[in-house]
């Protein structure tokens, strides 16, 4: 690769990457107005957040623990968006995942550490899938729209998930509205105890980066990327569009299965009613603030881990509620979006 | 048999039928105006969340339902100029906009909610409307329960939806709208100024759907409660589709959802019958999903230039 | 002094990339038919465009009755009594007739309680001109030819002085043409003043008084069409003396390469566009398939291309049936496509010259291995093809997007091209762009037919339907109405079979 072109290049990374500095400003900034309506002083709590993501290395490794499942549910939604496939399920996709390794973690939790544990991602993914490529097939077959029917299918995985926290698979002392532990041997292996860390952090970033090979370097991105610009003409270039919807949303809900069968096999080690905090509408924001490319959400996911981390202990701490993590995030969309229309006019008069 | 106890069965799910179906038909009837327009918004959720809380906070403070209800369109009317100013303005894609709407929604009622009044140890409900009996009427056995003794705001979809079908099929208004949302360029070149026709097809959109979402506080729940809206929202975008674009479509559609929501509601009120009460509450969500299923040979088509930018 | 109605000076007016209108000067007589002249992209629809309130222009001045003024927008325009029909009808399908008409015409809050008035004011007019529109219609339900009808009757029905129309011919048969040509001049009679745009020589022989010739955003003359020849129009419109001559050899038909027996294909509001056609196409030979546009040819390239269901008795390719099962690796299989629409089926528009190159290939060696794209095999194939076909494009990794038509037209050319198809499907290959590339894309053609290949050519445009086929097909209303030999002598019959008069002989 000659110079001239290596500097066109950083200019056009850069050309794209500068919104996520601006927008995330901008976003803290309103937040911050609604803190001080709700008469708090936004700058204790900002600091609040800081502190309790970055206070120490047992803060920072829950950043990068929260992150984890933004960064798998985030580099699946970026394929999905990547194909216009509006995937608004990754919530449901995530439960289909953490149901499923539970399942296996309980059911099946004789077997060998070697198999139980690989199976136990193995069936999130699968179950992610599968519960990802229903509104996908819905598509195809009937013509109903995703957006729609990827929501109404979080409702139902949430509501199954309840069924079976509370019903049949309900801890034997009855307690409370969860499972049993899963087998030990599901466990995944954690970093530097005592802290949470574990290999699923890794995973995330590898699956981000591999993602961002598929998308970018490989013939199936290539399909992907085209039906997601321009379906018809796809359609004329020989590309089978249906089967493409069908595997964009096989590997978005896979993505988030796995998030979910992680989150179980390595955190929570069981399954309960609230398992996700919503990570499935965060992946959204995560994609979303990095024009949907698989590698820069490992930087939007661990930003908005941050943002989540900082923001319980901003709960314990100074007391402000941790659902201002959603309006923050829904103002970085709206951030984004408005820069990027930006970009396109300045575009238009450059040239 | 007994026969009674089937007929006040009956008789207790359709009389919630309407009320169920009332705040899903506010957001529908609003969003077919918005969707005939080109604009497709299903931040919908979000603008209902917004609206409950308004509405609620409002009426909370001042004692005084109408102004909640002020308060709710107002919020309504800011909704829409915020989406239409992202979606139309600035172009950007309607679904994003949208999702982003939908968790400022959320995450600006959770904060506002929890910090004034669920750690505030006040009592937080409020005196709902008021059930109105239309004399002689409400007193028919049956029906008179089913369709004459409910409140206000469930009444007033009886003339929302003719009026709604009036400003659309009827006034230079509505054509402009159908016209917009069909083939901008053809309105563009006899002067009809296409953004600004969205603009208030949106902010009609919003500020029904601000008010389908005070109806949850003001004259159903008597308090707020975070994510109140569950999904209705979501759900008066399907009963759009479902009702193909029109607002005597959208009732049938929303009176549909309606049975299943009463139905839910009756069923786990009851307690005793075999199926998980999660079940239930999951029935609306699959009925939304297999009516759209069941929409594939229907002719009726979405407007043409829905979910596209003009310029 | 004679009186002028319109005088647009020194208009000035640029797109991004593009200058259409570089100073552009033009009067127009009360009462005239006055031709704008010019090839495509020539600046004559922006010209007009600026006239009727759509666009703002950069600089210059607009005179109307003598008096300046400045049109801000289309209500502008109708108020001060200029009409236009487009070349692409702004009617709203969904919508009927008479709700087009007063589209936009009233203030919102307006209840629309006059609607029998308007039916009757629509009845009267359609009757005094022969217009024979009804008010009640939906407009999706109307022909292409009764649509244009409902787009004049929509500028009288608001009082337009000035009539401004944009390529009407386009979508008509010759007949057709005729009768509007003649209908115009009617018009004209009633005192009307008509702008009519155009790039065919023989329309502004035929009916215009005076014309204005464009080329390259600029005014190159005003004549008076008594006093000028068809040959001095084309010399100052295309600015040397041209009559293309594309020096085609005689064909030599060898085997038969593709038939199709018994063709039927629904559209999508499930009315049979194409009723039952047969056709073959042999080696060296292009059969080129003319009739108005609307008559199936859409259709029967979108089923042959595999994209849209379709029913028939036989296909063969090379001598090998053809079913269902595959038509989706036609490509495969030695057959190539020039779609209709570059822009919505040939090309993905964000991506780069060199993404849009390997389209149908990039899942192939060498562009493609184990998966992953080759990307320096790729850019050196697009470096290849580029200079092939003399592209203009800075670089094969720019936006494809940022591509004259002429030049992305070229791309989807030679990316078909490339492939040595032995069966070639092309459709209107040349619409929408300028004269330079309509040449070399149509030698491409030939030469390709020369190389070997079967070509079924799909136009609308006669001209380009005679300069280039060895048979000729006439389709109307989802048949094929019959077969001619290209002679220009048997032009007019092929007018004829175009508005379904069966041959009578060949």
């Amino acid at each position: 690769m000659n110079w001239v072109n290596f500097r066109a290049r950083l200019k056009k990374v850069f050309r794209s990457a500068w919104t996520p500095f601006a927008a995330i400003p901008i976003a803290l900034l309103l937040g911050g107005g609604v803190l001080l309506l709700a008469g708090y002083n936004p700058i204790t709590a900002y600091e609040a957040m800081w502190q309790g993501a970055f206070k120490d290395k047992t803060a920072f490794t829950e950043v990068l623990i929260k992150a984890t499942p933004l960064m798998f549910i985030g580099a699946g939604l970026a394929v999905a968006f990547k194909c216009s496939i509006w995937n608004i399920g990754a919530e449901g996709q995530f439960y289909a995942g953490a149901v499923m390794a539970t399942v296996v973690g309980i059911y099946l939790g004789d077997l060998p550490r070697f198999i139980l544990m690989p199976l136990v991602l193995i069936v999130g993914v699968i179950g992610g899938a599968l519960w990802g490529m229903i509104p996908a097939y819905l598509k195809n077959r009937f013509g109903a729209s995703e957006v729609v029917t990827t929501i109404m299918l979080n409702y139902v995985a949430i509501y199954i998930t309840g069924y079976l926290v509370t019903g049949p698979m309900i801890e034997t002392k009855g307690m409370f509205p969860q499972t049993p532990k899963i087998s030990a041997a599901a466990w995944l292996p954690r970093f530097f105890p005592p802290t949470r860390l574990h290999i699923g952090f890794i995973i995330a970033v590898l699956l981000a980066i591999i993602l961002y090979i598929v998308i970018f370097k490989t013939s199936i991105g290539y399909t992907i990327r085209a039906v997601g610009i321009n379906p018809i003409a796809a359609r004329y270039a020989g590309i089978n569009v249906r089967k493409n919807i069908l595997l964009a949303m096989a590997i978005s809900g896979g993505a988030a299965g796995l998030a979910g069968s992680v989150e179980v096999a390595a955190i929570s080690y069981r399954l309960y009613q609230l398992i996700s905090p919503g990570f499935g509408f965060d992946g959204i924001a995560v994609s979303l603030l990095v024009n949907n490319n698989p590698l820069g959400v490992i930087f939007s996911g661990f930003l908005f881990g941050a943002l989540r981390s900082g923001a319980e202990v901003m709960m314990m701490t100074a007391k402000v509620p941790s659902v201002l993590v959603y309006f923050i995030q829904g103002l970085v969309i709206l951030s984004v979006v408005a820069f990027g229309a930006y970009r396109a006019t300045t575009k238009e008069i450059e040239e | 048999m007994d026969l009674l106890p089937v007929v006040i069965f009956l008789q207790s799910i359709l009389a919630a039928t309407w009320r169920m179906a009332t705040p899903i038909l506010y957001a529908a009837v609003g969003e077919i105006f918005s969707e005939r327009a080109g604009v497709l918004n299903i931040g919908l959720e979000g603008v209902m969340l917004i609206g409950a809380f308004a509405g609620y906070s409002v009426a909370y403070e001042s004692g005084n339902l109408i102004l909640g209800l002020l308060a709710a369109i107002a919020s309504g009317i800011l909704s829409g100029l915020i989406f239409s100013f992202f979606t139309i303005t600035v172009k950007a894609n309607q679904i994003v906009v949208g999702a982003a709407y939908n968790m400022i929604g959320m995450g600006i009622t959770g904060v506002l909610y929890r910090v004034f009044y669920a750690e505030s140890g006040r009592a937080l409900s409020l005196k709902t409307f008021a059930p109105i009996e239309i004399p002689f009427l409400s007193q028919i056995p049956f029906l008179g329960e089913v369709l004459f003794k409910h409140n206000i705001m469930v009444y007033a979809t009886l003339l929302l939806v003719p009026l709604a079908t009036f400003v659309l099929y009827k006034t230079a208004f509505g054509l402009s709208i159908r016209s917009v949302g069909e083939h901008p360029k053809a309105a563009d070149t006899v002067g009809i100024n296409v953004n600004r026709t969205r603009y208030f097809a949106v902010i009609i959109a919003t500020t029904l759907a601000a008010i389908g979402g005070a109806f949850l506080v003001l004259a159903y729940a008597d308090q707020f409660v975070e994510g109140i809206v569950t999904g209705r929202g979501f759900i008066a975008l399907a009963v759009v589709v479902f009702g193909g674009w029109s607002p005597w479509g959208a009732m049938g559609a929303s009176l549909l959802f309606g049975i299943f929501y009463a139905l839910q509601l009756r069923l786990q009120a009851m307690g005793n019958i075999m199926i998980p009460y999660q079940f239930l509450q999951a029935l609306p969500y699959v009925v939304t999903v297999l009516v759209l299923i069941g929409l594939t040979k229907r002719r009726v088509q979405a407007p043409k230039a829905l979910g596209v930018p003009y310029k | 002094m004679e009186d002028i109605i319109i005088r647009m000076v020194n208009i000035v007016k640029s797109f991004p990339g593009v200058q259409a209108n570089r100073g552009v000067n033009l009067e127009v007589r009360r009462g005239e038919i006055h031709c704008l002249l010019g090839e495509n992209g020539a600046g004559k629809t922006v010209l007009m465009s600026i006239l009727y309130g759509l666009y703002k222009p950069d600089a210059g001045e607009i005179y109307y009755n003598g008096e300046k003024v400045e049109i801000r927008n289309p209500k502008d325009a109708i108020n001060r009594r200029i009409g236009m029909v487009h070349q692409h009808f702004m009617l709203v399908p969904t919508i009927t007739v008479a709700e087009n008409i007063i589209l936009g015409q009233y203030p919102s809050w307006k209840v629309l309680n006059d609607m029998p008035a308007v039916y009757e004011k629509i009845e009267k007019l359609s009757k005094d001109f022969d217009l024979d529109v009804d008010p009640s219609a939906l407009v999706q339900d109307l022909s292409v030819g009764e649509q244009q009808r409902v787009e004049i009757l929509k500028a009288l029905y608001h009082g337009a002085d000035l009539l401004i129309l944009d390529e009407p011919t386009a979508v008509l048969t010759p007949q057709e043409s005729e009768h509007l040509l003649g209908f115009l001049r009617q018009l004209a009679d009633r005192g009307l003043t008509i702008v009519f745009i155009t790039h065919k020589l023989e329309e502004v022989m035929q009916v215009s008084d005076r014309v204005t010739i464009l080329r390259d955003g600029k005014a190159i003359a005003t004549l008076n069409t008594k006093d000028t020849n068809p040959r001095e129009l084309a010399r100052l419109m295309v600015g040397r003396d041209v009559l293309m001559d594309l020096k085609k050899k005689e064909g030599q038909p060898g085997n038969v390469v593709f038939s199709v027996r018994n063709l039927r294909v629904t559209d999508e509001r499930g009315l049979l566009a194409v009723k039952g056609v047969s056709l073959e196409v042999r080696e060296r030979e292009i059969v080129g398939i003319a009739g108005v546009s609307g008559n199936g040819q859409s259709e029967l390239a979108l089923a042959l291309a595999g994209l849209i269901d379709c029913e028939f008795d036989e296909i063969t390719l090379n001598s090998t049936p053809i079913t269902k099962k595959d038509f989706a690796r036609l490509n495969h299989m030695g057959m190539a496509h020039i779609p209709e629409d570059r822009q919505k089926m040939g090309l993905i528009l964000p991506f780069s010259v060199s993404e849009n190159f390997i389209a149908e290939t990039y899942r192939d060696e060498p562009f493609s291995k184990r998966g992953f794209l080759q990307f320096r095999t790729i850019n050196d194939y697009s470096k290849s093809l580029v200079e092939k076909f003399s592209i203009r494009c800075g670089d094969v990794e720019e936006e494809i997007a940022n591509l004259s038509g002429g030049n992305q037209q070229k791309v989807v050319v030679a990316r078909e091209l490339d492939r040595r198809p032995k069966f070639l499907l092309v459709n209107q290959p040349t619409r929408g762009i300028d004269i330079g590339a309509t040449e070399f894309v149509r030698q491409q053609i030939l030469a390709e037919r020369d190389a070997g290949a079967a070509i079924l050519l799909i136009s609308t445009d006669l001209e380009e339907i005679f300069a280039l086929s060895d048979r000729i097909l006439v389709m109307f209303e989802g048949k094929i109405m019959g077969e001619v030999p290209p002679d220009y002598s048997l032009i007019e019959q092929v007018g004829l079979m175009m508005a379904g008069k069966s041959a009578v002989h060949a």
